[in-house]
Formats: C-alpha cells, sequence, structure tokens
C-alpha cells in the first residue's frame, strides 16, 4: 500500500491498534451466519425503533442499553422466532403473522438489505396462498404489505420495498391473460429478482463510483452504510490509494464498524469523533454518506448528523456523495427535519441522566437536496433533481 | 439495452440553424421570428419563386389574412408611418395558433415586387378613441420609426379594379393607408394576390352591398365617427371569409400544428392585423410603461359599454360564450379555475347547441367556431395558461374524433370529454392536492397565504375540518384585495387569522412555518407564475428559510419557460392603482392619468424563481420544483422526447420484468450533473433536449449509420 505520508501511516497504525483493541470481543463478521445473534423478537420498547435495532444486530455494536433489551426481550419472549427459519416453509394458518415472521428470518442476514427481505416475504406469501383468483392474491398481499409496512413503520426502504413490489404485481398487465398458477409463478420469478437486485445493486453502485475516486483522496464517511463500504472495498480492489476518515457515529458506533471492516481492507483509517468532522473538512477531499432513505425532493434521511456533515462539507465546497440503491427511492418530502416520521433510539451517555433532563433521540436527519453533490444509485449516477423525476415515473 | 430505447428516426438530422433561414417547409414546427418584423428592403430576394438565403422564415399561415390585406394600393406615394399608433388589438398573449395570424401582411403585384420595392405601411387606421387625426396624409405624431416608400406607379389589373373602392373611400376623405411587409413567402403572396383578384372580381356586386351592411354595423357605435375604414375592412374580409370557405381548408388545417408565436404589442403590423379581426373596438391606454409595452392593455370602462351595445351584431358568437366573455371583462369571474370552468362550460353549452353547417365536416366546423369563440374570450381577457391548456384539450378531442360519428354522437362524446376535464383534472385535482397538502400542515403551524386561493381555501378549511391546530396569516395587497374575501370565509369557519398587506410580510414572517401560495401556472423551468406579489412573499419567506408550498393543479402546468414576468404578464386597469375609492382626499392623480409623464402600471402577474419555492402540490402528488416537467403529463407538446424513454428505462431496471437487467446495469448509465439544468435550457430555445443527440450518438439507428457512410 502507498502511504501518502508520514502521518498517514501513524494514523493508520494508531487506529488499528485503537479499533482492533476496541472492537475486538465484540467484532461481528457479516460473513458470520445470522444464527449468532440473538435478537428481539418483538420490538420490547417502543421508544426504539426496530430498523435501529436490526442495524445493530448486524453491525454486531452492542451497546449497554441494547443488552439489556436484548436479555429483557429474550426473557420475556421465549417463543422464539427462528423456530421457522425455512424460507418456503411458511404454509402457516395466519398470513399476518407469517409475512412479518417471514420477513424477520430474512433480515437476518446481515448483506440482506431491508426492502429486500421484504420482498422475499412477500414473495413466500405468494408461494404459501391458498388464494384461487389474482384478485384474491392481491387482496392478501396487499395485507400482508400493510402489516409488514406498519409493524416498522420508521424504516423507509421496507416501506419503500414494499411498495414497489406491490405496485409491480398490480401492474403486469400479463397476469390478466394467463392461468392462475403460471401467473403466480411469474410473480414469484420477478420476486426472485428483485431479490437478487440487491447485492447487484450495490455492485453496480460500486462501479459507477469509481471514477469519482481518485489517489491519493481522503474520504469522510458518516454512517455505517453496506453501499459506501462496497464502494470503499472495490476501490481498494482496484487499487486505487486513498484514506478514509470514519465518523465514530454515536450511539450507533457506526464508525467502529465501518472503520473495522476498512481495516481489514488495508485501507488506511482515521475514526474522528463526531464533532471533528468540521476540524478535519479541510484535510477531505469528499463525503461519502449512504441513505436511509432517499426522498423525493433528493435529499436523503440518514443517521443523524449526515446534515451537519453535509453543511460542513458545502460550506468548504467539498463534494457530498451519497450512495444508494433505487430501493430507497420512497415517496415522501419532508420540509424540514421535523417533517419526518421519527425515529428513535436510545442513547447511552455512559452516566446517569436526571430525569429533568431531555434528551433528543432521533436517530436520523434530513439532507435537503442543495447539500448534495450526486447520487450514486443503480440507476446511474444524478443530481438530486432528478430523483423525483425517477420517483414519478417509478410510481405513476 | 439498446434496442429497448424507442427508435429514433434520425433521418432529418435537426440541426440548429441561429440567425436568419428560410425554412425549407412551412409546416415544420421551427421557432417562428414573431418580433423580427421587416427585414432590410434590399435582402428580400425581387422574385418570389426563391428565397433568399438570409431572410426570415416566412410566417406559416399568412394565406387566410392576406387576402384581407390585399385591397388597394393608393396611387399616390403614401407615407407609412411605423409606430404611429399605439392602438393595440385584444390578442392575448396566449394564443392558440389559429386565429393569430402571421404579422406580415404582404401586398404584391408581381411588377412592384420585382422592382424590390417593398413598401411598409402602418396605417393609422383610425381606431376611435385616440382621437388621432387621420384626414390628411401626414403620419401621425410620435412615430417612431419612419419608412417612407414611394410606390410603383404601375399597377396591375386586379389592382386596379380594388382601387375603385379605395377611391370611392378615399372621396369620403379617409386615407386608406396600405401596410405592408416584405417578410413573407412571395410566391405564396403572389398566389394570395391573385387569387384575390380573382375573388374580388367575381364578388364585385355583392361586395359592395357587404360593405354597406359592415359599415352600418361599426357605425352603430354610437362613439366613433362614421368612418369608411371599418366598412373597407368588412368588406374584405366577406371577401376573405367567402374564399376561405372554398379553398383555403388545407391551409387552415396546417396552420393547427404550428406553434403560434405569442403576440407582441408593440410590433405594429400585427397589432394592425389582429385590430382587424378583432371584433370589439378597443381603445389602448395612452401612457404605457415602456418595458411593458409588447402587452395589451386598453382602456378599461370602455370596453364593457362597447361590447354590450354590439351584443346583437357579435353574431357568430354564441351567447353563453358571450356571457362568460362579458364578465371577464368586467371582472365577475376571476380565478383560474373559474375562468377555465366556466368557459368550458360556455362552450359545452354552444356545442350542445351547434349543428353542422351543410357540406361541413363537423370536426373542422367545430374547430374554427371554437377558435373563433377562444379570439372573442381573448379579446375581453387575455387567456390564462390552465385556460389554455383546457382549449388544447379540447380541441385534441374534437380532431380526434372518429369520422364516422353521427353529430349527436360527436356532440355527445366532446360534451363528457370537457366533464372528464373539468371533474378530473380541476375538481378531483383540488381533492388530491388537498389531500396532500394537510400532511403537511401540523398542529402549531402559522400558515401565511397571499391572496385568495381556492386550493389554499379548501386546504386550510379541511385542515381545520381535521381539527387540526393552526393560524393563518393572510397577506393581502391593494388593488384587488382579494384576502378579505378569504379572510371572511375562514374567519366564518372559526379559523385564527391574521390580515394583513404584503408592505408587513417581512415583518410577519418571522413567526410562520409555512406558505401556501397558489399559481396561476408552474412552467417547465420551476418558475411559477402567479398573482403579483406572489414573487415577494416567497422571496421573503425563503429569506427567513421558511419552507413555500405552491399548490398547482397538473393542468396548469405548461411547457414554456420565463425567466422574468416582463415578456408575458398581463396588465390590468392603471385606474385602479391610481385612485382610491372611497377615498377622495388622497385621490392626488385625479386628472393625471392623460399625463405623458406619468406612466401607471398595474401588473397582474409575476414571476417566482424556482428557488424560492420548496415543494409544488399538485394532483400527482408532492414534487420540487425542478421536476415541474415532468409532472405535466397531459401537455402534449409539454413531453421532452427523453422522457418516456427514460420511464421505460428505469421502469425495467428497478422492476426486473425481463432478463436484460443484466445488460443494463453493466452498462450503468451516467447523467451528468447539470443535465438537467441544461435541459431545462435547452427547451427553451427549441432546440431538442441535448438528449437528442446524446442518445443517437449513443445507438445510431441503422438509419443514421446509412446517412453517416453517405
Amino acid at each position: 500500500m502507498w502511504y501518502r505520508s508520514a502521518s498517514f501511516i501513524l494514523d493508520n497504525r494508531k487506529l488499528r491498534n485503537d479499533a482492533v483493541s476496541y472492537l475486538e470481543s465484540q467484532q461481528l463478521s457479516p460473513a458470520n451466519t445470522a444464527s449468532s445473534i440473538t435478537m428481539p423478537t418483538e420490538n420490547p420498547d417502543p421508544k426504539i425503533s426496530l430498523y435501529y435495532q436490526t442495524r445493530a444486530a448486524h453491525h454486531g455494536v452492542v451497546t449497554t442499553d441494547w443488552l439489556a433489551q436484548a436479555e429483557a426481550a429474550v426473557t420475556c419472549h421465549s417463543d422464539d422466532d427462528p423456530s421457522k427459519n425455512s424460507v418456503g416453509g411458511g404454509e402457516d394458518s395466519e398470513e399476518r403473522f407469517n409475512v412479518v415472521d417471514e420477513f424477520k428470518n430474512w433480515r437476518k442476514q446481515p448483506d440482506l438489505a431491508e426492502a429486500v427481505a421484504a420482498i422475499k416475504a412477500l414473495a413466500s406469501v405468494i408461494r404459501s396462498t391458498q388464494a384461487t383468483t389474482m384478485m384474491e392474491l392481491e387482496i392478501e398481499l396487499k395485507k400482508a404489505a400493510d402489516s409488514l409496512k406498519s409493524w416498522d413503520t420508521t424504516s423507509i426502504s421496507l416501506t419503500a420495498g414494499c411498495d414497489l413490489f406491490m405496485r409491480y404485481v398490480t401492474r403486469t398487465s400479463a397476469l390478466e391473460y394467463e392461468d392462475f398458477n403460471s401467473a403466480k409463478s411469474r410473480l414469484l420469478e420477478r420476486a426472485e429478482k428483485f431479490g437478487e437486485l440487491s447485492l447487484k445493486a450495490r455492485r453496480t453502485i460500486a462501479m459507477l463510483s469509481q471514477d469519482f475516486i481518485f489517489d491519493g483522496c481522503t474520504i469522510l464517511v458518516h454512517g455505517s452504510s453496506r453501499v459506501v463500504l462496497e464502494v470503499l472495498r472495490t476501490a481498494a480492489q482496484n487499487r486505487k490509494l486513498f484514506r478514509v476518515f470514519c465518523t465514530e457515529g454515536r450511539p450507533d458506533r457506526t464508525g467502529l464498524w465501518l472503520s473495522n471492516e476498512l481495516a481489514k481492507l488495508d485501507i488506511p483509517v482515521k475514526l474522528l469523533i463526531d464533532s471533528a468532522v468540521a476540524y478535519s473538512m479541510d484535510e477531505v477531499d469528499m463525503v461519502f454518506v449512504g441513505a436511509d432513505g432517499v426522498v423525493e425532493s433528493g435529499g436523503i434521511i440518514n443517521m443523524m448528523g449526515t446534515y451537519q456533515t453535509a453543511l460542513v462539507a458545502k460550506s468548504m465546497n467539498k463534494p457530498v456523495y451519497v450512495a444508494a440503491e433505487s430501493y430507497k427511492f420512497a415517496r415522501l418530502y419532508p420540509l424540514d427535519q421535523k417533517d419526518m416520521v421519527p425515529a428513535l433510539r436510545p442513547i447511552d451517555f455512559g452516566v446517569p441522566i436526571p430525569s429533568k433532563v431531555e434528551v433528543e433521540t432521533s436517530a436520523r436527519d434530513y439532507t435537503p437536496p442543495q447539500y448534495l453533490t450526486l447520487l450514486f444509485t443503480d440507476l446511474g449516477v444524478l443530481t438530486p433533481s432528478v430523483v423525483s423525476d425517477e420517483l414519478i415515473q417509478l410510481y405513476l | 439495452m439498446e434496442p429497448r430505447r424507442v427508435p429514433r428516426t434520425v433521418s432529418d438530422p435537426k440541426v440548429r440553424r441561429v440567425g436568419f433561414f428560410a425554412p425549407p417547409d412551412r409546416s415544420q414546427s421551427g421557432p417562428p421570428d414573431p418580433t423580427s418584423s421587416s427585414p432590410p428592403v434590399s435582402q428580400i430576394s425581387p422574385s418570389g419563386n426563391s428565397l433568399s438565403p438570409v431572410m426570415i422564415p416566412p410566417p406559416r399561415n399568412l394565406s387566410s389574412d392576406m387576402s384581407r390585406h390585399f385591397p388597394p394600393a393608393p396611387i399616390s406615394p403614401i407615407r407609412g408611418a411605423r409606430g404611429a399608433s399605439d392602438s393595440s388589438v385584444p390578442v392575448g398573449s396566449y394564443n392558440p395558433s389559429e386565429f393569430i395570424s402571421p404579422t406580415a401582411t404582404a401586398d404584391f403585384s408581381p411588377g412592384r415586387s420585382r422592382k424590390g420595392n417593398s413598401a411598409e405601411f402602418a396605417s393609422s387606421l383610425p381606431t376611435g378613441g385616440i382621437g388621432m387625426v387621420t384626414q390628411n396624409n401626414v403620419p401621425a405624431s410620435g412615430l417612431t420609426t419612419v419608412s417612407t416608400v414611394r410606390m410603383p406607379k404601375a399597377v396591375t389589373e386586379k389592382e386596379r379594379l380594388a382601387m375603385g373602392e379605395v377611391q370611392r373611400d378615399q372621396q369620403a376623405g379617409d386615407l386608406k393607408p396600405l401596410k405592408e411587409k416584405m417578410t413573407k413567402a412571395e410566391r405564396r403572396a403572389l398566389q394570395e394576390a391573385q387569387r384575390a383578384a380573382k375573388a374580388a372580381a367575381k364578388s364585385e356586386g355583392s361586395k359592395t352591398q357587404a360593405a354597406a351592411s359592415g359599415a352600418n354595423a361599426v357605425n352603430a357605435n354610437p362613439v366613433k365617427a362614421p368612418k369608411v375604414t371599418p366598412s373597407k375592412k368588412d368588406s374584405s374580409s366577406v371577401a376573405a371569409s367567402e374564399k376561405r370557405d372554398g379553398d383555403r381548408q388545407p391551409d387552415k388545417d396546417r396552420k393547427k400544428d404550428v406553434p403560434h408565436p405569442r403576440m407582441q404589442f408593440d410590433d405594429e403590423n400585427r397589432v394592425e392585423k389582429a385590430k382587424k379581426r378583432s371584433v370589439m373596438k378597443q381603445t389602448e391606454a395612452r401612457s404605457r410603461v415602456e418595458l411593458f409595452r409588447h402587452l395589451p392593455q386598453y382602456e378599461h370602462g370602455t370596453r364593457l359599454p362597447d361590447l354590450e351595445s354590439r351584443f346583437f351584431q357579435l353574431d357568430p358568437i354564441h351567447p353563453a360564450v358571450y356571457k362568460v366573455g362579458v364578465r371577464y371583462l368586467a371582472g365577475d369571474i376571476s380565478g383560474g379555475n373559474a375562468r377555465c370552468i366556466a368557459m368550458l362550460q360556455a362552450f359545452q353549452e354552444s356545442i350542445r347547441d351547434y349543428s353542422t353547417p351543410p357540406e361541413k365536416s363537423l370536426v373542422r366546423d367545430l374547430t374554427t367556431k371554437i377558435n373563433g369563440y377562444v379570439s372573442f374570450l381573448i379579446e375581453c381577457r387575455p387567456l390564462s395558461i390552465s385556460m389554455g391548456n383546457a382549449i388544447r384539450f379540447l380541441k385534441t378531442r374534437i380532431n380526434k374524433l372518429a369520422l364516422n360519428l353521427s353529430e349527436s354522437e360527436a356532440k355527445a362524446s366532446i360534451l363528457s370529454d370537457i366533464d372528464h376535464f373539468i371533474n378530473e383534472k380541476i375538481i378531483l385535482a383540488d381533492k388530491v392536492i388537498v389531500k396532500h397538502a394537510v400532511t403537511k400542515i401540523r398542529d402549531g403551524d402559522v400558515l401565511l397565504t397571499y391572496g385568495s386561493s381556492s386550493a389554499v381555501e379548501m386546504i386550510l378549511l379541511h385542515a381545520h375540518e381535521l381539527g387540526k391546530q393552526f393560524r393563518v396569516v393572510i397577506v393581502d395587497s391593494r388593488p384587488k384585495l382579494e384576502g378579505q374575501a378569504l379572510l371572511r370565509r375562514l374567519v366564518g369557519q372559526g379559523i385564527s387569522c391574521t390580515y394583513t398587506h404584503i408592505n408587513a410580510v417581512s415583518y410577519v414572517m418571522h413567526e410562520v412555518t409555512r406558505v401556501l401560495l397558489a399559481a396561476s401556472s408552474v412552467l417547465s423551468n420551476g418558475t411559477v407564475y402567479s398573482r403579483v406579489g406572489t414573487a415577494s412573499v416567497a422571496m421573503v419567506a425563503h429569506q427567513f428559510r421558511i419552507p413555500v408550498l405552491i399548490c398547482c393543479e397538473a393542468y396548469k402546468f405548461h411547457e414554456r419557460v420565463q425567466l422574468d414576468s416582463i415578456c408575458s404578464n398581463e396588465l390590468g386597469d392603471p385606474d385602479a392603482i391610481a385612485r382610491v375609492s372611497g377615498r377622495t382626499e388622497i385621490n392626488y392623480l385625479d386628472g393625471w392619468t392623460n399625463s405623458d409623464n406619468l406612466q401607471l402600471l398595474n401588473l397582474i402577474y409575476d414571476a417566482t424563481p424556482s428557488d424560492y419555492v420548496s415543494m409544488i402540490i399538485t394532483d400527482y402528488g408532492m414534487i420540487p420544483p425542478t421536476t415541474a416537467t415532468n409532472a405535466e403529463q397531459d401537455a402534449p407538446r409539454c413531453r421532452c422526447p427523453s422522457s418516456r424513454e427514460r420511464r421505460q428505462e428505469v421502469r425495467d431496471i428497478d422492476l426486473p420484468p425481463r432478463p436484460a437487467t443484466d445488460a443494463e446495469q453493466n452498462a450503468p448509465r451516467r447523467r451528468c450533473p447539470s443535465s438537467r439544468e441544461r435541459r431545462q435550457e435547452v427547451r427553451d430555445i427549441d432546440l431538442p433536449p441535448h438528449r437528442d443527440y446524446y442518445d443517437s450518438n449513443r445507438s445510431p439507428s441503422p438509419r443514421t449509420r446509412d446517412y453517416h457512410k453517405q
């Protein structure tokens, strides 16, 4: 590996020592199967977004709060859901239970995006349906999708994935001309393809973004996006020489996970605390973030802190790149930060907080489009303003 | 991925031509050049058959008008004055192409044109109210340009025929100046001239009669002294209409697909022309602000009585349409939706009463009728963009009628189409907008609105019904004070309101959390064209970082691009701002309105740049202003060629119905950062969006390849 400067090496060494030692006990490689994680089956605490619970599980960064909750959950709900782990075997009585459980099963795979898990769960609804007409199937699907969506209203990609799937099913004109079974199998086929799309989309995005990463550049990453990781990994494989600044990503400590992953790839990486973004921005050549959801204005909803990072980058004229798959495009249009479904998440301050003190527990913020430079999606490299074009095309 | 794209016929590569050129084919819809008036005379090639390479494109539809202006060249040298009279003509800024006629009239005799003399006359046509002296040969004062041309003595026979009339007219003491413009395709002009001559000769007898009746009609107007000009105009137009019935049909059809340039009211020639066609006698306002001379402005107050007095003479105008027109003129109907619905309902009425004349086809005759109505309505008040879209919709529907339909079936289908339009595009659309917008209103919000908009009012009322706790700030402005009506209704419903004038908007803005505004139209660069004052409110809100929500039905979207509010606007009654009713002590401007030094500007609309707009709420959902183009699903010309394609691609990628997905992803498409912005600009200049070029580059169709080989 080529090192740009002595400090580069120093950074690197320090980081490795830090990160590895820090995470040694807790790290969880994404290659591991999901079975090693104990997950709360129900949402034990309505204040915590399920979305973030899953993320925490996937990333293996376990906070004390989370541990406590997980333990509580395991003791409370002895009926463990891994009991049904066969994918296609959902021939159960109640559709509603079936689809949510199915979804949870799928979601345990760390590499599988939520939307894709939802699609797969919905596909299994089709597989196990007892409906005899398309209309019945459609209604059943709709119910299943609604129950999925209402199960976790905070997850944007889950909602978007369900919507896309539903739209796909209801808009297939070919279905009307065929007999029910072949129509069903066609739907299944499509669902499978949609599932493959997830990994493929990441590859596409990684390929697209290669041209933007140049040798010797410094990339600031906020949040722990699997797409961004893929981008960086591909860049490293392409023998690009760059270094990465990871923000810590409190309270999820997503940066720790990401820096750990990057360190494994031999990418020089440096951890920053979240408040050091402005301090180090002058060294940074570009900012890379993922997205929980891409909204209609072209802005993104992402982990808390993205907005301020983008603001700082904008004021220093650094490009802000967003890597997001197209199934994260959601028909939302937040006008400001509070104009969203709040996703809450516990914050571990390490010390007891007096009850009179209010804690902001929102997990994500909205970055308006004017602070973003480009979006790397599997549809291509888009400016923020094209996003709503694409959305209208998708949904109309 | 390539085969999926719609094959593009690139057989005639589009070359963007800059400057003067002669379009080879008149039906091609190139950019008409409405404003450039007359090229230097010398540049016009004398023979009509060959167009000079450097030439302004001939107007597409000059034929039908030509005949009207055909008559008579005065024998003596005449001074034509351009810019002599400000008389304006009631053709609105938003004209469907049919009744616009190209500005230039050509009056040729072969001999003359061969000599290369082109005369440009602006007739100092007596327009009634101006009090301009028209009885001598001296051009009216205040000319900006005067081109003096000596007419050739050689007058062709047909001209002599027509001249008989002229001389009669002149005996009446009126000078009949002749207007002429040489920018036309002369060959066509020649044909027209010959035809007109024939027609004139044929209808010599009947013409005098017609002329007499025409004169009577005009003279019935008590205000005006009897003048011969109108009679002549009428007579010639009678001839014109006679001929039009016969051999002109193809020309008329051709006109339809040509986008029509907007009427510029500072172009004397066109104004004169339009004036001849106008139903109503109108007086133009005296002192107009220089920057806005291209917009029509009339003496308010004179037109309504005039129109009323002429009710029984406006033969071709259906009473329902007449009624609506008068109400437009009187200001009884205002607001985009109300005007549009009133117009459509009047059309429905007239279509109900319509019966196809013998030996005519319903499609064509009805379209002509509608055109007539529309031009009448334009004279009453310039069309709004939404009305233009509705008219376009109606005409498309008429044109698409199956030929084998019986008359009653055809009428029924049109009537139900109009009903659907009103229901779906306006009424239902409003409901959907309300549904969307209400989701953006939270408890504790302070909503600011400007003026009075039906959509905003519905939103506020609905949110109130849902039990949301919010407060409304209504900002209003003189002279219309529409906000008061809204205020009254809202307060009546128990909504707590604050009422203020726009002067205080910067003060009141700090407590506001959302700004809800309506739009007369949303243009394709996201510019919001709305009641004057909206831009200021949006700008202040933007400065305070308060989200600005624009509520606009999708049928009001238009593909035009406008960067300022000067090019296209509407002028209101200047007296309205000069005078405050009920307060005599502050009427400092009494009697000053005629002063040459005083120019009053009462603009009706302004353009809000898309930067100030956070969101546009349409019936298609909430969209950012940058996407306005794609929301206009129905306007046929609005769609850029690429958008459908793109939709296709997107559908394929995201929902992989076909195995092609793989290929699609291996060859990902990249969009250059500024592509969208550029596309928008480009659209403005009428060049096909650059994707055209882009695509043909990437996927040359077989035909293109051949083309290149050759």
